[in-house]
Formats: structure tokens, sequence, C-alpha cells
């Protein structure tokens, strides 16, 4: 069926332009309206792992971003010849051989990030992101778009997470990528550190209070009940 | 004289915050000071059938703070009674009380403002009227704490606890966990050093400049319990058995309205004879901590599960947990039967993380808020039961 629509679209349709408003909202959609993370809540696990420090939030989410990328584009081309009764098994092929390169080059010039992210990089190969892209997008889109939707779909995932490390590391260990930010005078002065920022559930309520704001800020969101 | 007043604000300052007043959206603002003070209006007037009397949720709220007062008063003299004994000046009762007063008073301001502000922030926003809620948990809150904790920690802990305990979820009635415990758990987690250890519980304790006499030491018998694994014996060295009577009365340190076990008996008392918290909660909960107690004693594998059971019930949060907190009638369990399995495993669960987990001594809280997070799951097969059993029986006549 998709053969048919897409010998269609050669014959009779113009070429869109790369940056159509469709295409931009591909990009754009996952920031918001669409986020992985606080609107279809997918990929919480890495969520709440990864994010005590930003710098680990970071890295995770440019393997992430690699990865998709990578998997997005080889799903999308290989779309055609890939059978869909093992089309699963292939995905996985595909993202466990991505991983495997970043992770190796992680840990070939990033040693000690590597190290903290230690089973987290691995298991970016069960993120339902991913997966989800490829089965929803991916294995029905042309390469450009697949690429444009995994960018989009990775900094939805990636700006969430960025967002609550800086909470967290900012309020838990009083750094921001691992610079002191709170000064001495602060503590000097009876500040502390919160150490529940440093515990996971700190990182569910701050998915939590990132969701309250912008559903009360984009009230299309809201289900009617 | 109170006539004039209620006349003066019912004629001269309520029209402006009426339809149409240039403060109408403070409303809920002034409704809230209003009933404060006055009994609200809106009783029944002679018909109908469902009967609004005076007591209104505020006035059971106000009813609940009474009671925490002698824990409050007695809390305050403890303060001032466990800092002269750490530094062995000489005192007299009064300078005790006001010593303990000073300490104590803040920390009641800190959490009833920082609450208070963040109920009235969110009930101008939603429009709703401000609901009495916090005046229980304003109070709970410096009372389940060491008299040493920073303001700013309360307030930030206070502030947490509203937003994320109960405005999330839809403001006060509306929330799955006690308030009051979320504060105190938020500051468990977030600032360990200053909920636990041997100086935060006496008055001055985290002031080094003040010397101690030796061989005080200021950590709860809890703390000594599980460190100790030799012994169980008090802050004097005294071994458990003599201490339970000063456990009972109080003497020992601990969070600020904790420690006596008879004041909270006396909170108990009002609160069970007004009806306002449920006897149900209250006995089977101690029924519960004296069961785990007891089996404790049958296994005996550490001197802390030697501990008698009886004691149990008197040191630590657990009658003050067990009286103010676990019959918040919000959070709990709100089935008749319900209510005993809620009670007992809060019991039996607390006295159970107290003994297995030296890093949590204060087990009740965590007990509590378990408890809380299942009282629904409870309340929901006590239904399911009671339908099946109604079902049964109309089969068997129906047969």
């Amino acid at each position: 069926m998709s053969e048919t629509a897409e010998t269609t679209a050669i014959v009779k349709e113009p070429k869109e332009p790369l940056f159509s408003s469709n295409n931009k909202r591909l990009l754009s959609d996952p920031l918001n309206d669409d986020n992985p993370i606080t609107i279809q809540v997918l990929g919480i696990c890495s969520a709440l792992a990864i994010t005590v420090q930003v710098k680990q939030a970071v890295v995770m989410s440019l393997s992430v971003l690699v990865v998709m990328i990578g998997a997005n584009l080889i799903v999308s081309l290989l779309r055609n010849l890939i059978p869909s009764r093992v089309r699963i098994i292939v995905q996985l092929v595909i993202v466990a051989a991505l991983v495997i390169l970043v992770d190796q080059v992680l840990k070939a010039y990033m040693y000690d990030v590597s190290k903290q992210l230690s089973v987290f990089v691995g298991l970016i190969i069960t993120n339902c992101i991913i997966m989800g892209r490829l089965e929803a997008f991916a294995l029905a889109n042309k390469p450009w778009p697949s690429f444009l939707d995994a960018v989009g779909n990775a900094a939805g995932y990636g700006w969430i997470l960025i967002a609550v490390a800086v909470v967290r590391e900012l309020f838990g260990s009083g750094k921001l990528y691992g610079f002191q930010v709170i000064p001495d005078a602060f503590y000097d002065f009876g500040y502390f550190n919160n150490g529940l920022m440093i515990l996971p559930p700190m990182a569910l309520i701050t998915v939590g209070i990132i969701i309250w704001v912008q559903r009360s800020r984009n009230t299309k969101l809201i289900e009617e009940n | 004289m109170s006539n004039a007043i209620h006349k003066f604000l019912e004629n001269t300052i309520k029209p402006n915050f009426d339809e149409g007043g240039k403060l109408v959206k403070y409303l809920p603002a002034y409704d809230a000071l209003e009933t404060f003070l006055f009994v609200p209006g809106h009783t029944t007037n002679g018909k109908g059938s469902h009967i609004r009397d005076g007591i209104d949720m505020k006035r059971t709220m106000i009813m609940v703070v009474l009671a925490m007062v002698p824990a409050l008063l007695f809390g305050m003299w403890n303060t001032g009674y466990q800092h002269f004994l750490a530094t062995g000046e000489a005192y007299t009762f009064m300078d005790a009380f006001f010593y303990g007063a000073l300490k104590v008073l803040p920390l009641v301001v800190v959490s009833y403002g920082a609450g208070l502000g963040v109920e009235f922030v969110f009930a101008i926003i939603n429009k709703h009227q401000v609901a009495e809620g916090f005046l229980v948990s304003g109070m709970l809150i410096p009372l389940c704490l060491p008299v040493e904790i920073p303001l700013w920690m309360v307030a930030a802990a206070t502030i947490f606890a509203v937003i994320i305990g109960k405005e999330v979820f839809g403001g006060t009635g509306m929330n799955i966990l006690n308030v009051a415990l979320t504060a105190r758990a938020f500051l468990f987690f977030a600032y360990p050093t200053w909920m636990s250890g041997d100086k935060v519980w006496i008055g001055g304790g985290m002031d080094e400049t003040v010397a101690y006499a030796d061989g005080s030491t200021g950590a709860t018998i809890l703390a000594q319990a599980t460190e100790k694994s030799s012994g169980f014996v008090d802050a004097a060295g005294v071994a458990y058995g003599d201490s339970f009577m000063s456990a009972f009365l109080g003497f020992i340190p601990g969070s600020i309205g904790e420690t006596s076990t008879l004041a909270i008996m006396i909170g108990a008392a009002i609160l069970l004879i007004t009806g306002i918290a449920s006897w149900k909660i209250m006995f089977s909960g101690i029924l519960g901590a004296y069961v785990m107690g007891l089996l404790f004693n049958l296994w005996g594998a550490n001197p802390f599960m030697e501990v008698p059971a009886h004691m149990h019930l008197v040191i630590g949060g657990f009658a003050f947990g067990m009286v103010f907190m676990a019959t918040d009638p919000v959070s709990a369990a709100q089935t008749a039967t319900g209510k005993y399995i809620y009670g007992f495993l809060i019991g039996f669960l607390g006295i159970m993380i107290r003994v297995f987990n030296p890093a949590y001594p204060e087990g009740i809280m965590l007990a509590i808020l378990f408890m809380n997070v299942m009282a629904p799951l409870i309340d929901h097969y006590v239904v399911e039961a009671n339908i099946k059993r109604r079902q049964k029986r109309t089969m068997a006549i129906a047969a």
C-alpha cells in the first residue's frame, strides 16, 4: 500500500520544499504539543535515572539524538524492503548496532561520563521513544521527513531531560554542568543542598511540575472528562 | 462588642468584596478571615432535611488545633528543659518554658505563614474559598519537627507539601497524603543532617558555642536504640525499664510535640469525645503496634527486638502520628472495616520499619504515608466485599 502512495507521490505532486510547514511541524510538535516525555509519557525510565547532573543529561540526549537519527534514516530507507512480519526484530538490530557504536565512542572519548551513565546507554535500545518513532513514522515516510522527525523527538526528549537535570543539579548539589553556581556565601549563611533532589522521586515530581505548567499554558492538551 | 465588629464587617467591609465591589477578586481571602472570627451565615433555617449547623470545617479544624495545644505547651517546656539539662545551667519552670516558647513559636509562625500564603494564592487563582485544611497542618508541621530546624527549611517544606501534597490534587479534601507528613518526609530526605542525630532535638544544640555538660547525649531514644546494639538505654544511661515513665511523660529529646504521650492522650481524649477523630483507627493502630512489638519480643534476634512491646507505644512519634496524623479524615480509609485494617497496618508496619531499618528510626511517618496511599485500595475491597455479601444474601432469599 505504501508503494502505491509512493508512486503517486513521485508522479503527480510537485517536489515539497525542504522546510514546508508540514516538515516544520515534524520538528516543532515534539517540543511541546506532542512531547515524547510529557505528553506520550515515554522514556520516563531514563528521564528519572540520569537527570541528577546536567552533564549526564546532555550526553544522554546527544546519544539518543544520534541513535534516533541513524535508526530513523536507516529504517526509512529500508522501509520497502523490510517484511512487516519481522520488522520489530529488524528495527531492534538497527537500534542495537547504533547504540553499541555510541557506547563505544563514549567509552573512547568520555570515559568517566560513560561510567556514570553505565547501563543507561545500553538501555537506549529499549527506549520506547525510538521504537515508537520507528514504528509510527520511519516505516511509512521518506528519509528527509524521518530525519526531521528524529531530530524533533530527540530534541523534545532532550529539553525535558536537561530542564529536569538543571533543577535537580542546581538544588541538589548547587552546581550546573559540574560548576558550582550557588555561591559559598549562601552556604555560610545557612543554605543547604536539598538531598531529596538527588533521589529519583524528585525527578518524577519535577517532570510532573513541567507537565502541570505545560498543560495550564497549552489548554488544548487538557482532556475532557 | 463582637456584634459591633460583625456589623462593621458586614455593612462596611463586605460590600467591597461582593459582586461589583472593587475587591471582588479577593473575596476568598476575605471570606476566610471573616469566618475565622464568626460563624458563617449559611446555616439551616428551620426547613430542609439536611441540617447545616455552625460546626463547619473551620470549627472542626479548630477543635483539632485545640487538641494539639497540650502537646504544644509541653513541647515548649520540654525544649527548654532539654536545653538546660544539656548545658547543666540552673533554671526555673518558667525559664524552661519561655526558652522553649521562643524557640517553638517562630516555627509555628513560619509554618502558618508559608502554608496559608500558598493557600490564599491558590484560592484567588482558582476562585474558590480558602479551605480550612491548613489550620491543622500548620500546627502539625512544627510539632513533628526537631526544634533546631532552620526556619527557611520549614517554609520550603511547607510550601512543597501544600503544593505537591495538596493543591495538585485539587486542594483540601482531595489530598492523597497527609500534608504535615509530606512536609516532614520532604525534610527528612532533603536535609537529613537537620532531621536526625544527637543535636537537633535540643534547644541550642546546633549552636556550637553552647557548652554541654559531660555525658549528656541528645539523641532520641530511637536513635540510641538503633545505634547501640549492645543495649537499650536512655540519655542518662538508665536501662529502658526505668525510662518508660519518662518517655510516657515526655522528659526525653524528640520532635517538639511528640515526646509526651500523656499530653497527646489529653488531645486524643478531646478528639474522641467530640467525635472528630476515629477511635477505630487509633485503637487498631495501637493494637497493631503492640502485636508487632510482641512478635519481635518472641523473635528477639537483637536488643532492639527485645524492647518490651508497651515501650514502643510511648517512644518516638508513634502516639503523635497515631492520634493526629493517621486519623486525618481525608487521607485515611473511609469505610468502618477499612479503618480497622488501615490503623492496624500503620501500627504494625510502623514498628516493623522502626526495628528493621536502622536508617529510618522514625518508621511511623513512613508507615502512615504508605497506608495513606493504600487507603483507597482498602476501601475498594471493603466495598466490594460488602456488595458480594449482600448479593449472596439476596440470592439466598430469592432461591
